[in-house]
């Protein structure tokens, strides 16, 4: 019987809105209510004075490249990127190489996260064979395989009928669909927002309104077969508000926001540097604001990072051919804070509502809670703390932040899985 | 007034009194390019790349023949024969060529901010030559040194761009230079080719092209790509020339000291008449030839000549 104490922390937990000074008792890797004297005595006890315990964070939107591109990332190295974020569950995107359209590659991705994995990794598989958007992947077998959910994600399915037809189907197995939306006969070669600040760099546009078509449609297709569509990485302001309206019609459909659209615009770009290219591309202050709103009122569920490792080979190039994607999960938390809490004046509690419970919940993922009985997933983290984030120092193989040499505020402090220390704030355990 | 700038990569970033820098120059090199000796000694010793990762035939004699009256030593490298064909990274070639001992690197390449990317791995001058549809620099302060000598200072000057804005980067630079200058510009073009956004950098943006001519004193056409045609920007080429294209009938609503210009290479009966092309208010053959002045006062500044020497100049006594 191992046991684990921590003391004196702010404990919050908007599963069982907890929000108060207290302790935390860890029994054989789960949560309990309390310790008995003598198993006090004997618990590991982590002194939580002037931080904050929650709910080991969720990111429901990670991309580890394996198989296929681990030298960009691995499962390995990305899961101790996770757990140095604070993040305990992570869900990994399927375009991997080859791509995660059938049972034999998630086995492959559960295998080695049984190996390598130092946080909980659950995979999605492909929503059509190859991402390519011409044919269903095998759904049924992806999910008795193990996936949490499918998604073209990197490629937009182009074909309603097909959408259509994914979104049917999965929805027979209760698999939600997450899709990345992008309406493609609009954004050929396109790797910017379109608008004024693209007009003066003479970059290719990508506007917003390709989004929010393909938002429409989901919208459209979630309302006429039931499924449960999620929308990733949202980033126009028109979208926020049509998934508003669909939201209040009761239809089920989800949305994420990503700490770079939440603290970023396409101003950043002025200087070319692909460190701050992604797909979605960064838009404008308006949109930016739109999302801060949606996260607000609900309209948006959840943060996820978004996670895409390039190497420096692969990134430092010429802006219109380097790769899209950033890394995420190391900046996080402070990214998250300084917009939502310092700049928007959420409260603790909602913003770690928004990397734990709903993302958890939105999956059905056994995770982002302190309940009781719950597996033990945690994280201790300073709200106050300020740092120098180094990106050559970190946990990810690759180093491709705009946030690189940036001193940032909030630091993760300890992250715990299953009631076992992996990271203790400088390094993995 | 002393040049301190060592890159020119676009026009943006360059002061009015910069400007005003590399027009006085070019106008003393210009007296040289008249004589019979056309060279001067300023850059012996000097190498200059021509590092031309997408095709191009003007602008790329032009830095030759601008660099050769400077008496540098030229090498031209073209995507063709470069070793960016076996997958080498700009980055990689740059230093290369740096490692050669180049002074001083001239780039064209078709993805925008790449001689900003350049000019911040080297160690050496950069000079835009082209970059996507993002800046022209020489070429925008080419024109409006061809303008100047037409109609003296540009300060409230009514210039029409026509054509293709939206993937020009000679309007870019354009639009730059003559706002700075003072000049009055109005883009003109089918609304898929100048979108609205341009107005951000200070210019009138019309699809109404006789409002857009009426008393213009310069109109400068830009070419139309053909590919483009092929996208969904416009319906044809000939519905672009019966609505936008330049002939002797809508001529008559510019100005009559009015000058036309095109950066060239022109498409005949598309954007222009040839009867304008080659008439006697058509300054597009004198474009050219300023090219090379201009493009010898941007290549002697960045590599540390001073305007004032340049003024002087009987050759010589330069630096």
């Amino acid at each position: 019987m191992s046991s684990l104490w921590i003391s004196g922390a702010q404990v919050i937990d908007p599963a069982t809105r907890r929000n108060a000074p207290g302790d935390l008792f860890v029994r054989d890797g789960r949560l309990a209510d309390s310790l008995s004297p003598a198993e006090r005595k004997r618990a590991r006890k982590l002194d939580g004075r002037g931080l904050v315990a929650c709910p080991g964070f969720v990111d429901i939107h990670v991309h580890f490249r394996e198989p296929g591109q681990t030298h960009k990332e691995s499962i390995g190295t990305g899961t101790r990127a996770a757990a140095a974020g604070g993040f305990t569950t992570v869900v990994c995107m399927p375009n991997t190489s080859p791509p995660a359209d059938n049972a034999g590659t998630i086995q492959f991705i559960m295998d080695a996260a049984g190996r390598d994995a130092v946080v909980k990794v659950f995979p999605t598989g492909c929503i059509t064979i190859g991402m390519k958007g011409h044919a269903l992947a095998p759904i049924g077998s992806l999910k008795r395989a193990g996936v949490v959910a499918i998604t073209d994600d990197g490629e937009c399915v182009q074909s309603n009928e097909l959408m259509r037809r994914a979104a049917e189907y999965a929805g027979m197995f209760g698999l939600p669909i997450m899709d990345h939306c992008q309406d493609q006969s609009m954004t050929q070669g396109a790797v910017m927002n379109e608008g004024v600040m693209s007009t003066r760099l003479g970059l290719r546009g990508w506007p917003h309104a390709a989004e929010d078509l393909i938002v429409s449609r989901n919208v459209i297709l979630s309302a006429y077969t039931g499924a449960h569509i999620h929308l990733q990485h949202i980033s126009s302001q028109y979208s926020v508000d049509i998934i508003r309206q669909a939201k209040a019609k009761g239809l089920r459909i989800t949305a994420e926001a990503t700490p770079h659209h939440l603290a970023l615009t396409e101003g950043a770009l002025a200087g070319y540097d692909p460190n701050f290219k992604m797909n979605p591309p960064l838009r404008t202050e308006a949109d930016r604001q739109a999302l801060i709103a949606g996260l607000r009122d609900g309209t948006l569920d959840c943060i996820a990072t978004d996670h895409a490792p390039h190497t420096d080979y692969e990134k430092d190039r010429e802006f219109d051919f380097a790769p899209n994607g950033i890394l995420g999960l190391e900046t996080a938390l402070p990214v998250v804070l300084g917009v939502l809490v310092r700049e928007a004046k959420f409260k603790l509690p909602q913003v770690v509502d928004l990397f734990t419970r709903r993302p958890a919940e939105l999956l059905g993922l056994a995770a982002g809670t302190l309940r009781a009985g719950a597996p033990a997933d945690i994280c201790l983290f300073d709200p106050k703390e300020s740092w120098r984030y180094d990106a050559r120092a970190g946990q990810s193989k690759s180093r491709n932040s705009p946030w690189d040499g940036q001193t940032l505020t909030g630091r993760i402090k300890c992250t715990l899985v299953d009631g076992r220390v992996v990271f203790d704030g400088r390094r993995i355990v | 007034m002393t040049w301190n700038r060592r890159h020119l990569i676009t026009v943006e970033e360059l002061s009015l009194q910069e400007i005003d820098q590399i027009h006085a120059t070019s106008a003393a090199f210009k007296k040289i390019l008249r004589r019979s000796v056309k060279k001067v000694p300023v850059l012996r010793g000097k190498t200059i790349v021509n590092l031309f990762l997408e095709p191009s035939t003007r602008t790329r004699l032009a830095f030759d023949m601008a660099a050769k009256r400077l008496s540098a030593d030229v090498i031209s490298f073209d995507a063709a024969s470069s070793s960016t064909t076996k997958g080498e990274t700009l980055r990689d070639t740059a230093e290369n060529l740096q490692a050669l001992n180049a002074d001083m690197i001239v780039i064209r390449h078709a993805a925008s901010g790449s001689p900003l990317y350049l000019s911040r791995l080297l160690d050496i001058p950069v000079i835009n030559a082209g970059d996507g549809a993002h800046e022209h620099p020489t070429q925008g302060l080419l024109d409006t040194f061809t303008m100047k000598e037409h109609l003296g200072a540009l300060q409230g000057r009514k210039v029409v761009i026509l054509g293709d804005i939206l993937f020009s980067r000679v309007a870019r630079s354009n639009i730059h230079a003559l706002t700075k200058m003072g000049a009055a510009v109005t883009l003109v073009g089918p609304s898929t080719l100048v979108p609205h956004w341009f107005t951000d950098l200070g210019v009138t943006v019309s699809h109404d092209l006789k409002s857009a001519l009426a008393d213009a004193e310069v109109v400068m056409l830009l070419r139309i790509q053909h590919e483009r045609q092929a996208s969904s920007h416009f319906p044809s080429l000939g519905e672009y020339t019966s609505m936008f294209g330049l002939n002797m009938a809508r001529a008559a609503w510019l100005s009559p000291r009015a000058i036309i210009m095109h950066p060239g290479p022109i498409n005949r009966g598309v954007e222009i008449d040839s009867e304008l092309a080659d008439g006697p208010r058509s300054v597009i053959l004198e474009q050219v030839a300023n090219g090379i002045a201009v493009r010898m006062a941007v290549l002697y500044l960045c590599a540390g000549g001073q305007p004032d020497h340049a003024v002087t100049a009987g050759g010589e006594d330069l630096p």
